[in-house]
């Protein structure tokens, strides 16, 4: 397999910038399920963020003015959301479904006139002394601002839920609307509030697709990226810190994808095995630290890592050439397989529950 | 001030009024949205809604009415079961094109065998293909407690990438000259989902969705299962304690919605569409959530509600090639639809009630 070509500090620097979309729209889902809202309709305001930042930059020749708009327009869509689940007292599920067909549709009939034209560059930072660190330089401190606008979201997200009176407030709405009510908190501003944060913060995220990551608007851009910031949000067990884990795994994988198909490398059987080990490694690793507790057949576990050694052994050497169609499906079943190791959080008490305050 | 109280029972009026009165304010704020589009707004309504059954030409556009409700009425039957119960399954877009490629793959694997039998195998294996992608969100939530919203919406996007690399690879046409795609199968007369009456777009898709919907209104109404499904969703606590099984329900409400999934790709990639290729998906499956909901989840109204909708699409159509209407519009219409029925949907569950400043 030839992997020379592919350059370990390239990798992880782009790696930053492949997580960065998903991030900034999974920490403003993070702050709506906070606050007992579930708002399925991430993929149509990260488009429609996306479109509203992309004309805005290009109209203005500013990206700074685009990522405010495109701030403005996904927190515009969310107030429809909200609108509809909060007043209207709708089904959040089914209503997160609408926003992201709705935001599809409207994202493509306003991005018409926008096909193919390139974005307003958006130079790197090449933050002075840090940058010029070798190795660590180029990976984390030659980015875009963005990237570090995202970061810098989420540790203010992690301060405002543990440090701060309203943060408390937030998520007592979240675990319990009806005692959050009974106690004379605002349930319905509390959680527009957050649905429009979510909103914005997914429109930031759309944006810097169409703005820095491509840089170009298409229709349906998003590919599913607000859906994977969905469950990157449960992966996280609704914690801040542990969204940036799981947004540069995520990262990860779609850069380490794009490049082997850029270097044409063939797929070795072997690795099927072996990630099946890995897998029994890091079960009995979640174990050991007692992230996800469960009655664990260790017997059968040694069984089943031995039978991966032979089939691993069985399949050295045998190589199959990586087709484009198929690497391209890896992020969406790393997403399946990261929910189906992690999925053992407690969300949110009232979690997508209507609220209703009987007079 | 404006004060909502809970209906002891949903509003029987109201929850068949809804879904008319959210047909028509989309057509109001639609006709607003292509006002601001530069368009005449009575005149793109009418193309849309009435053109494709009264107009001049309408003879070749009924036809249509059938081959594009057909999938959409199969799916939501399947849906709504899952959708009554709580059991969310949004990924039927990628069941469609599984169940698409299972059935063009048997029928390209006998082609060019003449024989009665070839069809009867494609529909099996279609609905097999698309029910067995449907459980498999559905047993990772039973097994794993994974949500089946994610799970089912991720394998969209890997089905998406299957279609692409089997139109690409195996299912290629080896006489397509290097073009992508698979062979035409309406070409091939055992695997053909010919029209069964000539000009009336009457496919074998159609009769499985007329079957669909007589088989889930009687499920519904007479059968046990359907009597869980309803108090599944409408009392969870109280199913449990009924001895609904909460892991049964979840994988027989995936596979089926799967299977039916399946059918309708089957039928679609066999018939209409006639061959495999990157392209072949159009959103049904998407559509066909909206289909559900505006059907009330009941198999009667989702008839009804997918024959608006594949109206929305051939209406849309012409409106796009005589008008310049842009197809985004189109979509956007679908998901303003959507809203609207959400919005409206309170009246049939709660009570307005106006209240006094003085009183308040």
């Amino acid at each position: 397999m030839d992997l020379s070509a592919i350059n370990p500090i390239l990798l992880l620097a782009s790696l930053m910038v492949a997580a960065t979309p998903i991030l900034l729209a999974a920490v403003g889902e993070l702050v709506v399920e906070r606050a007992g809202v579930l708002n399925l309709g991430v993929e149509g305001m990260m488009i429609t963020g996306a479109v509203c930042g992309f004309i805005i930059a290009v109209a203005t020749g500013s990206p700074w003015l685009g990522f405010i708009g495109a701030a403005v327009g996904g927190a515009m869509l969310s107030l429809l959301f909200g609108l509809l689940t909060q007043f209207l007292l709708s089904n959040q599920v089914a209503t997160g479904l609408a926003l992201t067909l709705f935001g599809l549709g409207l994202s493509a009939l306003m991005g018409q006139g926008y096909l193919g034209i390139r974005a307003p560059a958006f130079p790197d930072w090449h933050i002075p002394f840090l940058g010029d660190i070798p190795v660590i330089g180029p990976i984390v401190f030659q980015h875009d601002p963005m990237v570090y606008v995202g970061v810098l979201i989420v540790a203010g997200v992690w301060f405002f839920l543990n440090r701060t009176r309203a943060g408390l407030i937030l998520r007592a709405v979240g675990e319990n609307h009806d005692a959050a009510h009974a106690l004379g908190y605002h349930v319905r501003r509390t959680r527009m509030l957050a649905i429009m944060f979510g909103g914005a913060c997914a429109g930031l995220g759309g944006a810097y697709l169409s703005l820095v990551r491509v840089p170009q608007w298409t229709e349906g851009m998003t590919a599913g990226a607000g859906w994977i910031a969905l469950a990157i949000v449960v992966f996280a067990s609704w914690k801040p810190i542990r969204l940036v884990l799981g947004a540069y795994l995520f990262g990860g994988v779609t850069v380490l994808q794009l490049n082997l198909q850029a270097a044409g490398a063939v797929f070795p059987l072997e690795i099927i095995p072996n990630t099946m080990l890995v897998g029994v490694i890091l079960v009995i690793l979640l174990q050991v630290l007692n992230l996800r507790r469960q009655n664990i057949n260790y017997w059968k576990l040694l069984m089943f890592s031995i039978l991966c050694a032979i089939i691993s052994i069985a399949l050295h050497g045998i190589t199959v050439p990586f087709k484009v169609e198929y690497l391209s499906m890896s992020p969406y079943l790393a997403t399946i397989a990261v929910l189906v190791i992690m999925s053992a959080g407690r969300a949110p008490g009232s979690l997508g529950r209507i609220f209703h305050a009987a007079r | 001030m404006i004060a909502l109280d809970k209906r002891p029972q949903p509003s029987r009026a109201w929850s068949y009024a809804a879904p008319v009165l959210a047909v028509v304010l989309t057509m109001l704020v639609g006709g607003i949205l292509f006002a601001a589009l530069g368009k005449n707004p009575v005149e793109v309504i009418r193309t849309i809604f009435l053109d494709p059954l009264f107009s001049k030409n309408a003879w070749f556009y009924r036809p249509q009415l059938l081959i594009k409700g057909a999938p959409l009425v199969l799916i939501a039957v399947g849906l709504s079961f899952g959708f009554r119960a709580g059991i969310w399954n949004i990924g039927a877009e990628g069941q469609y094109i599984i169940g698409a490629l299972c059935g063009a793959a048997v029928g390209l694997a006998f082609h060019p065998m003449e024989s009665w039998l070839v069809f009867p195998m494609m529909i099996v294996a279609g609905a097999i293909g698309g029910g067995l992608w449907g459980l498999i969100p559905g047993i990772l939530k039973v097994r794993f407690g994974t949500n089946e919203i994610l799970v089912s919406l991720m394998l969209v996007y890997v089905a998406e990438s299957l279609l692409a690399a089997m139109a690409l690879g195996p299912l290629k046409n080896p006489e397509g000259m290097g073009f992508p795609g698979s062979r035409n199968l309406s070409q091939y007369p055992s695997a053909a989902n010919l029209e069964l009456i000539s000009g009336s777009g009457m496919h074998w898709g159609v009769v499985a969705a007329l079957i669909a919907v007589i088989f889930a209104y009687v499920l519904l109404a007479r059968h046990i299962f359907g009597f869980q499904v309803r108090l599944a969703g409408q009392a969870p606590r109280a199913a449990r304690f009924a001895g609904v099984n909460p892991a049964r329900m979840i994988l027989i409400c995936m596979g089926l919605s799967g299977a039916l999934a399946g059918l309708a790709g089957m039928f679609e990639v066999s018939g209409p569409a006639g061959q495999v290729t990157i392209d072949f998906n159009v959103g049904y499956g998407f559509t066909a959530i909206i289909v559900a909901f505006l059907g009330r989840l009941h198999p009667v109204g989702i008839l009804l509600a997918g024959a608006v909708m594949a109206l929305t699409y051939i209406g849309g159509g012409i409106a796009q090639s005589n008008l310049g209407l842009p197809a985004a519009a189109i979509s956007l219409l679908q998901g303003m639809l959507l809203f609207f029925l959400l919005a409206v949907d309170v009246l049939t569950h709660y009570r307005v009630r106006f209240l006094n400043k003085a009183v308040a």
